[in-house]
């Protein structure tokens, strides 16, 4: 059963916000940058009312800002911040070491488009560019995922086996910015969730001193560091899960890494992740009152990417098209369909797959759109099209 | 202020063993400052740069307290940080109210002035609690004697050379002690030569409720082409010739804190270092007034400031 929850009409900004007021960060770092600031702001204003005890750290830059959490973090603070864009770019450098000094730092993302040209707009240019950089990235489909993944990230982030900073991201404008519905924790309930957080290892236990960022260039103890690390990222998916199970139970909502909708015996089926999944699982619904066997994958966790689930979710389907958000450049397709397509190569009979880039720099993603994929996936199991083709879908 | 006998009494923050060349300047700086801050812990932050690397090498360190290094150009918002969780914790009753500690940022000139300016900046401006120390010996030494902002007029460096078509570095040096008094913070210039000078500026920086700023002299004997043996007396020389007025700023007003009667001429100073040596070539006899002239500029410029004769 779960526990009684107040429902309200709000923005994913001012959700996020919510759950960081509930997990009370010791430390917020601060800077704004749009479509992020209404999180920021909202967090201003619990300050200056005194319902948090939090440090506000008004810092002069996004770099500046992932700075200052690593030190809190490392001093031993339970640190939250949020960014977007060019200031999770502006922050790459800071995300490295957030992971390599292994700060549970939890962030906010705002998913939006890279300059040049100058766009405000959704797109996943800025998380994908910072997808290897050793954070945990869950993906919110609606507001109340932002919520509910942001309450899961601290649990994530300070679990022992994990020990590594955590990004929730949620997509520009669309699901920060747009009211939707959602549903609320107590207070109680939620902090007795997140739970208080007792470092091992911080700078201010000044009675058992400890040394963080050292330089560990000789001797090949750099190359076993990178190890431990990307053996934390590894258990991180065992937790995600665990603390997944347990957020359904007390919320009601149900949480896996990858999430299916008609996936039972679907022949057609879209991969996307964020807000795209809704318009999907939308189509999807009217082609299966027409007869046509169409089924939506969403992917709620990129790192660690979930192959496993996504190799077992689709086994048996005829077509898969791929939905991607951003570019890679030269690559082969891009980010998803890169990471999809590598967890179809194990696999004994392995669907036909597409990718799309579509809605770079907050393009419309009209439903007619996505009927063209299922049309295109129909076309391509009969052999009408070539598998692994990489279409711009919307671009003029 | 502590005298010598009570500073001797007071915790070392770097030990010995470290990896830091015979003479560098940064060490001795770091052991002034630290033994400064009396009984109270420390936490240190480090920029990246000689200092940090020769002193962390995984699995050592020759910190006695707390240290984070975290990138080249933000030891300043990083020890902000360490700070601000100081004080979130202590509002959330996880640290005892009546704790005391200190925050220290080290940084080197390249560090600080230049790639680490804005970071600093923002750090002064928003009123952490902390200390930020400069080791300034003008240039990247860490990555092989490259200019810097804080380079003077007319020395050598790897990316500030000496040809048939320029005499080392052209620009003059930036004034990064002035620029951080302006933000209305504590602010001190100080040298490894004048310890007790030195000393006394960073206990009051510890003192200050707030933050607190102090650029140190700091000789290399590499990059400034010096025997080990002879960098306290060359930061002395430097004191003496003007070229490093002793002076602080304190609550706005602008003190100078160490006399010199009758400056000597720079060349003094200069000479000594072969990052000068082009200069005193007898075709560039004008560049060598130039220095002169750009120091005794700096000389009044601060001696104004300080209502002093100049």
């Amino acid at each position: 059963m779960a526990v009684e929850q107040k429902t309200v009409a709000t923005t994913g900004n001012i959700m996020v916000a919510e759950a960081m007021r509930q997990s009370a960060p010791d430390v917020m770092a601060a800077y704004p940058i749009t479509p992020q600031t209404t999180i920021v702001e909202e967090y201003a204003k619990y300050v200056a009312q005194g319902r948090v005890h939090t440090e506000y750290v008004t810092v002069e830059s996004e770099h500046s800002a992932m700075s200052a959490c690593i030190g809190a973090s490392a001093a031993g603070a339970r640190v939250m911040t949020a960014t977007s864009s060019q200031g999770l770019a502006y922050m790459w450098e800071q995300l490295h070491i957030a992971s390599g000094l292994r700060c549970p730092i939890v962030m906010a993302n705002a998913n939006r488009a890279l300059a040049a040209p100058i766009n405000i707009h959704c797109d996943h240019s800025d998380i994908m560019g910072a997808r290897d950089t050793g954070w945990v990235i869950y993906f919110a489909e609606t507001a109340q995922e932002a919520y509910d993944n942001t309450l899961m990230s601290v649990r994530v982030a300070e679990h022992p086996d994990v020990m590594l900073p955590v990004m929730t991201t949620l997509d520009g404008f669309i699901t920060t910015h747009t009211i939707d519905r959602a549903r609320l924790l107590s207070d109680e309930d939620a902090a007795k969730f997140v739970g208080t957080y007792t470092p091992e290892h911080a700078l201010l236990d000044t009675d058992n001193p400890t040394s963080h960022g050292n330089f560990a260039s000789l001797g090949g103890t750099y190359f076993e560091f990178k190890k431990a690390q990307r053996n934390a990222i590894d258990r991180s998916m065992e937790v995600i899960k665990n603390v997944g199970a347990e957020f359904a139970e007390l919320s009601g909502r149900p949480f896996d890494v990858v999430e299916g909708w008609g996936m039972d015996d679907a022949e057609y089926v879209i991969i996307a992740i964020g807000s795209t999944a809704g318009n999907c699982r939308h189509v999807a619904r009217e082609l299966r009152a027409k007869g046509v066997a169409a089924g939506v994958l969403k992917i709620r966790v990129f790192r660690p990417f979930p192959f496993t689930e996504v190799a077992e979710a689709i086994k048996g389907v005829k077509a898969v098209a791929v939905l991607d958000r951003s570019e890679s450049f030269g690559a082969e397709g891009g980010p998803v369909f890169l990471e999809v397509r590598s967890a179809l190569y194990d696999m004994e009979t392995r669907p036909l797959v597409i990718n799309y880039i579509y809605g770079l720099g907050g393009a419309d993603v009209k439903l007619e759109l996505i009927q063209q994929v299922y049309d295109d996936l129909v076309d391509l199991a009969d052999g009408v099209h070539e598998s692994g083709r990489l279409v711009y879908l919307g671009a003029r | 202020m502590a005298n010598i006998k009570e500073l001797s009494h007071n915790p070392e923050g770097l030990t010995g063993g470290h990896r830091l060349c015979a003479g560098c300047g940064a060490s001795i700086t770091v052991r002034q400052v630290m033994l400064a801050a009396g009984g109270t812990p420390v936490v240190t932050g480090c920029a990246t740069g000689c200092l940090e690397v020769s002193t962390t090498i995984y699995p050592y360190t020759s910190w006695t307290g707390p240290f984070i290094h975290n990138a080249f150009e933000n030891s300043a918002a990083t020890v902000s940080g360490v700070e601000a969780a100081f004080k979130g914790l202590q509002r959330a009753g996880k640290i005892p109210a009546d704790k005391q500690m200190k925050f220290v940022a080290f940084g080197g000139d390249g560090g600080t002035y230049d790639i680490g300016l804005q970071s600093l900046s923002g750090a002064m401006e928003r009123g952490h609690d902390m200390v930020y120390v400069c080791y300034d010996n003008g240039a990247y030494m860490n990555t092989g004697i490259q200019r810097s902002s804080a380079t003077p007029f007319g020395a050598w460096a790897t990316t500030a050379e000496v040809g048939k078509a320029q005499q080392g570095k052209v620009q003059r040096r930036k004034d990064l002690t002035s620029i951080i008094a302006d933000h209305g913070v504590y602010a001190a210039q100080a040298s490894i030569s004048h310890w007790k000078d030195l000393t006394n500026k960073a206990e009051k920086a510890f003192a200050v409720k707030g933050p607190a700023f102090i650029n140190v002299l700091s000789p290399c004997p590499r990059g400034w082409r010096t025997l080990p043996s002879a960098s306290v007396e060359i930061a002395k020389l430097g004191v003496q010739t003007g070229f490093w007025p002793l002076f602080e700023v304190e609550d706005g007003h602008w003190r100078q804190t160490v006399k010199v009667m009758n400056r000597k001429p720079v060349t003094e100073f200069l000479k000594p270092q072969g990052r000068f040596k082009h200069l005193f070539t007898p075709e560039n006899a004008e560049l060598l007034e130039a220095v002169q002239g750009e120091v005794d500029r700096y000389w009044d410029y601060i001696m104004r400031r300080c209502d002093c004769e100049a």
